[in-house]
């Protein structure tokens, strides 16, 4: 049990995850330029060719397919800069140093506490951007989404300026209920899986944003595939780490659910969630319908995250938010 | 048109785009709701009004998937004031709190049961409701799965370039050929004069289907361990014992098929616990770690077995649960009265009222003190060290413990039939006899004013609060959940997908045509698949170059291919099998 804090190692954790959104901040005007002064994405083309274009979509050639139609339209209509696109290439390039020292900042600071570091709300807030930004980096090397990357880098660094600001805690020990592998299951899997909901909510508000026409988002078809993705990766990572709960909850206080404040809102979160993919997979409900489901079931995770802890207490008062 | 229909079935014979458009219904979904029917909202009324007719509609209505998300939202906003308002099977304290507070909202609350959202009959109504809705869908899908497994895949559609994946080469090769190629790569296989029909990843649809099943699984099972199960606590201190039986509960809630025989009959004795704290830094006084030594008699006259209790590692006797929940001190104080008998003797738990230096406060009830009853309120300080104005803990370990005594005599109130607790001490009919005295170290004791008598501070014990549950439910829940995980993640991992090949000998060399069709969308990797199918199709059937018109040349490298064939033999076999 690691109760001795190396408060060297803690520090660098700190400087590490400042200097993570240092970089993070430089990622996002990469990105917002390339946005902003970049070459437009196409006139949406025909129903019936998008679909044959966007069925390939993610894919090399079919990749290719797309941004040529982009190309064509946008020089049309829209003057862009050619500096634009390195712009977002060394945005991209910013983004993995970022990660880096993202990570490094979260190996640290459990190794400075002997634990996995994710034991209360500052660690678990870093957890989620970090699991943002991997997905978004990881997606980034096969798909075409780097239009997403001004408003992912944007919420990261808030979410960890957020974190640093208002929820920061020096590194040390967590109290026995916490100390349990089902820590690393519960919290581990519960943190990949907003990462990517969050990632997916991000998507969702530029598919309310995108209008159609020439724009440099690409269009809402692309838009809503990407936030389908996230959100069907998620959901069995969120469906584990309720289930891990819940088993770690029968071990701990002897029941595996007795309806907490945190455990209702994950399974509010879970129905909304739920309730998304079956609007997606409905005529009808598909398009503006389902994001906004997406995105209330995002709020409820969001409430789960921070307001459960603030309002409510219950039994999951780890978060030892200060003040 | 009815719920049976899966898309797809008859997709294959549109054109490709509603095709496409038709499956993504089913794709993550679990209602087995034509898109058709769905984009309709509910189903119209029926034009007769007879009963059936009336239940048809409303049976229809409820198993539409538009129903089936509103009853998921009215789920999802019904658990809402659950976390709102105290729960009284979660916090009863607090629930009687609210009573106290604010007692007329509080009945209205209670009329609406919003103190008990999770047990209410409306919060029933909607989770039965949407089971029902549920099971009406998943339980024609099965059928309509089980007839699917039955049956060959369909024909190849008569235009295979209007599908979504199409491709097209020169070569030669015999239907069986390509079935046997096919099955290899894992594809049911059907075959006509000229085509061969392929489909694939049915684990889909039964990954969607048990997961479906699963749910209802932990229902049931939770249903199961709330009639069958009973929860619980009781506080001990060291060097008692614990018998389980009903009357010992501090508090006690079972099941309502719970009779006093439920109760597995094991005991056990706390002989010893061991708190370990933070000794420095920040963080200094959080506890570490918890050590409740038992020692267990699972039954009547079975050995004495020694178990180690921690926080995240439960006692486990036959099923029953024992939960290590809370501790504190509980010193033993020794009370003669001013007759000079002992009066009362032994350990008083004491309740934290501050976690990080365990600062505790007690009370001492001495009904049976002569010429009058006493009572004593008593501060605990574990590591006791002086502070501006008084003594404080400074940590929450024994280090040097030391109690503080209020002293009252007179009535204790404790014979008007009125139910009191033992940890609140009612001074109206009571004197104050000493306001806060020294603290008293073990073994040191304080006279009381009047011949009242003596208090002594004798040692410390901790003491342990308990929670013993037993829930058949337990494992089943467990099991479903799993069950649930796992088919969730093949229901949106697996894809549904369909490939034909067609031979055509219309003008001079034969044409391969290939067409597929991924039932679900996010079919990129479809495209990764369908491309390596062509191609291994290619590799094996393709004629010299299939860039170049096929001629007669092509004969020649068709000889491979025919010898090849002859090694495929038995498995023409099989397809005659089917």
């Amino acid at each position: 049990m690691g109760n001795q804090v190396n408060t060297g190692l803690a520090q660098l954790s700190d400087q590490l995850i400042l200097v993570t959104v240092l970089l993070y901040l430089g990622a996002m005007i990469g990105y917002a330029l390339e946005l902003a002064f970049g070459r437009p994405r196409g006139q949406a083309p025909a129903p019936r060719s998008r679909e044959l274009v966007t069925v390939g979509g993610g894919e090399g050639g079919g990749d290719r397919a797309e941004a040529g139609t982009g190309e064509d339209a946008g020089t049309a209509a829209v003057p862009y800069a050619p500096w634009a696109a390195t712009a977002g290439r060394v945005a991209v390039v910013i983004s993995w140093l970022g990660w880096a020292a993202n990570l490094g900042g979260i190996v640290t600071r459990g190794v400075a506490s002997g634990r996995w570091p994710w034991g209360n709300m500052y660690e678990f807030t870093v957890g989620i951007c970090f699991a943002a930004v991997t997905t978004f980096l990881v997606l980034l090397l096969r798909q075409r989404i780097r239009f997403l990357g001004a408003f992912l880098m944007l919420a990261a660094a808030l979410g960890l300026g957020f974190a640093v600001l208002y929820l920061y805690v020096q590194a040390g020990p967590v109290v026995p209920a916490l100390n349990s592998y089902w820590l690393a299951l519960h919290v581990g899997a519960a943190i990949i899986a907003s990462g990517l909901f969050f990632l997916a909510a991000v998507t969702g508000v530029l598919y309310l944003v995108r209008r159609p026409g020439a724009m440099r988002l690409p269009d809402r078809e692309t838009l809503e595939r990407i936030a389908h993705r996230a959100i069907v990766l998620a959901f069995p990572v969120w469906t584990f780490a309720v289930i891990a709960g819940a088993l770690w909850a029968d071990r701990a206080w002897g029941r595996y659910w007795g309806w907490d404040p945190k455990e209702v809102w994950s399974f509010i979160t879970w129905l909304a969630y739920a309730a998304y993919l079956h609007a997606h997979a409905t005529a009808g409900w598909r398009g503006k319908r389902s994001v906004i489901i997406q995105l209330v079931a995002c709020g409820c995770l969001l409430f789960n995250l921070v307001g459960v802890n603030i309002f409510f207490g219950g039994l999951h008062s780890y978060a030892d938010i200060p003040g | 048109m009815s719920r049976s229909h899966v898309p797809g079935e008859s997709g294959a014979e549109r054109p490709a785009a509603a095709a496409e458009a038709a499956t993504v219904a089913t794709a993550p979904g679990e209602e087995a709701v034509a898109p058709e029917e769905t984009a309709a909202a509910p189903p119209r009324r029926p034009a007769g009004f007879g009963p059936v007719a009336w239940l048809r509609w409303g049976w229809r209505t409820l198993t539409s998937m538009r129903t089936a998300l509103i009853l998921l939202f009215l789920f999802a906003v019904a658990s809402v004031p659950g976390s709102i308002f105290p729960q009284r099977g979660v916090s009863p304290e607090k629930v009687a709190e609210y009573f106290r507070d604010s007692p007329s909202l509080a009945e209205w609350l209670d009329r609406l049961y919003l103190f008990d959202v999770f047990q209410a009959p409306w919060y029933a109504a909607i989770y039965l409701l949407l089971f029902v809705s549920l099971l009406g869908c998943v339980l024609p899908r099965s059928v309509t799965l089980y007839r699917e497994l039955r049956r060959r895949p369909p024909a190849a559609p008569r235009n295979l370039s209007r599908l979504p994946r199409h491709a097209a080469f020169h070569g030669e090769a015999e239907v069986a050929e390509l079935a046997a190629h096919l099955r290899r790569k894992g594809f049911r296989v059907a075959t006509g004069p000229d085509w061969v029909a392929g489909e694939k990843g049915y684990l889909r649809e039964v990954g969607n289907l048990l997961f479906h099943f699963a749910l209802i699984g932990i229902l049931v099972a939770v249903g199961v361990g709330a009639v069958y199960g009973y929860r619980g606590n009781v506080l001990v201190v060291e060097g008692e014992g614990f018998a389980n039986t009903v009357a010992v509960y501090d508090r006690f809630q079972p099941g309502r098929l719970v009779t006093a025989d439920s109760l597995a009959p094991f005991t056990f004795t706390l002989r010893d616990f061991q708190a370990t704290y933070q000794a420095e830094g920040e963080r200094q006084g959080q506890a570490l770690d918890y050590v409740a030594r038992l020692g267990v008699t699972d039954r009547p006259g079975a050995p004495e077995r020694a178990y180690d209790l921690r926080v995240n590692e439960p006692l486990n006797v036959d099923g029953t649960q024992t939960y290590l929940l809370n501790h504190g001190y509980a010193p033993v104080v020794k009370v003669t009265d001013g007759e000079g008998q002992v009066a009362f003797e032994g350990p008083v738990p004491c309740l934290p009222v501050d976690q990080r230096t365990l600062t505790s406060e007690c009370v001492i009830k001495v009904p049976d003190a002569r010429p009058r009853q006493l009572g004593f309120l008593a501060r605990f300080l574990p590591s006791t060290a002086s502070a501006e104005g008084g003594y404080v803990s400074v940590f929450p370990a024994a280090i040097n413990p030391t109690v503080q005594i209020w002293a009252f005599s007179g009535d204790l109130g404790l014979d008007d039939g009125v139910p009191q607790s033992v940890y609140q001490l009612d001074t109206d009919k009571l004197q104050p006899l000493v306001m806060q005295s020294d603290p008293l170290q073990p073994g040191q004791r304080l006279t009381l004013p009047d011949g009242a008598g003596t208090i002594e501070f004798t040692g410390v014990k901790e003491w342990i609060t308990l929670q013993i549950t037993y829930d058949p439910g337990r494992l089943p829940a467990l099991v479903s959940a799993v069950v649930a995980t796992v088919a969730l993640v093949l229901s949106l991992v697996v894809r549904r997908r369909r490939v034909w090949i067609r031979v055509s000998r219309a003008d001079g060399p034969a044409t391969i045509e290939v067409g597929g069709l991924a039932r679900t969308e996010g079919n990129v990797n479809f495209t990764e698949e369908f491309d390596e199918i062509v191609g291994s199709l290619r590799g094996r059937f393709a004629a010299a170059s299939d860039e170049r018109p096929a001629t007669a040349a092509s004969d020649a490298e068709q000889r491979p291919v025919a010898a090849a064939t002859d090694t495929e033999r038995p498995v023409r076999g099989r397809t005659a099998k089917e």
